[in-house]
């Protein structure tokens, strides 16, 4: 199983996005209780890659759904500046309504809820995969 | 995402249902606005019907309790349940905020 999906980089695809990945993941045989953390990871990725990959403009962004490593799958490429966002540190989670920054929590729910992550640069595109475990 | 507002003595109660991510957390961040503005400064967001919440969701929650500080306001939450109440507990939200069982419970009714 493999399915690709590359469309606009923008907040208005967000519904289109989730529906192909989440479609995608049960057919691999995600169960549904793990579809809300899907769901959750894959938006603060499109996020990202809407805010630091195209800070300036439109771009593209390609998903790409497969299974392998005992798990469900997902490559998320864009073509914007290098750029790690497993290189981030992570948010003050103990400071109070007036010190707490506004945002810096998307990355670390990322953490908290995928299986398996990993960034690489190959050529001009940056690469994140994110590995969802599928029961044995 | 769909958000009813209802006083109930001297709280707003925000009752929010569907999905608060990066493309409505800016309408449930308004809704608020507005209330505070308009003088209702003690809201009790009730979340029993909120099926999803992002980091956008969550900085939506944030800025409308900064506004609600800066004036002296109050916030709390009830009916959290499934991804909801994992996501608020792994942020740290539920240390920091008021969260209760039921709207009953947040308005001491």
């Amino acid at each position: 199983m493999a399915s690709t999906l590359r469309l606009p980089a923008a907040l208005d695809r967000l519904d289109q996005c989730r529906e192909f990945v989440v479609g995608c993941a049960r057919e691999a045989g995600l169960p549904d209780a793990d579809t809300g953390k899907l769901e959750l990871v894959l938006e603060e990725l499109l996020v990202n890659v809407i805010s630091h990959a195209y800070p300036d403009g439109p771009g593209e962004v390609e998903l790409h759904c497969r299974t392998g490593e005992g798990g469900f799958l997902l490559d998320i490429r864009d073509q914007g500046a290098p750029f790690d966002p497993l290189a981030a540190s992570g948010p003050d989670l103990d400071a109070g309504v007036d010190e707490r920054p506004i945002g810096g929590l998307g990355i670390f729910f990322v953490r908290q809820m995928a299986d398996g992550l990993a960034y690489r640069r190959e050529g001009d595109a940056n690469v994140l995969t994110v590995r969802f475990a599928l029961p044995a | 995402m769909e958000c009813i507002t209802e006083t109930k003595g001297d709280f707003l109660v925000v009752q929010v249902k569907g999905r608060m991510d990066a493309v409505t957390a800016p309408d449930f961040e308004k809704r608020c606005a507005e209330a505070i503005d308009a003088g209702k400064t003690s809201l009790v967001i009730d979340l029993g019907g909120l099926e999803y919440i992002s980091s956008a969701g969550l900085r939506g929650i944030l800025a409308t309790a900064k506004k609600l500080k800066a004036c002296q306001g109050r916030i709390a939450f009830a009916n959290l349940s499934g991804m909801v109440q994992e996501v608020f507990a792994i942020s740290g939200f539920t240390a920091m905020f008021s969260v209760y069982k039921s709207v009953e419970e947040a308005t001491g009714a």
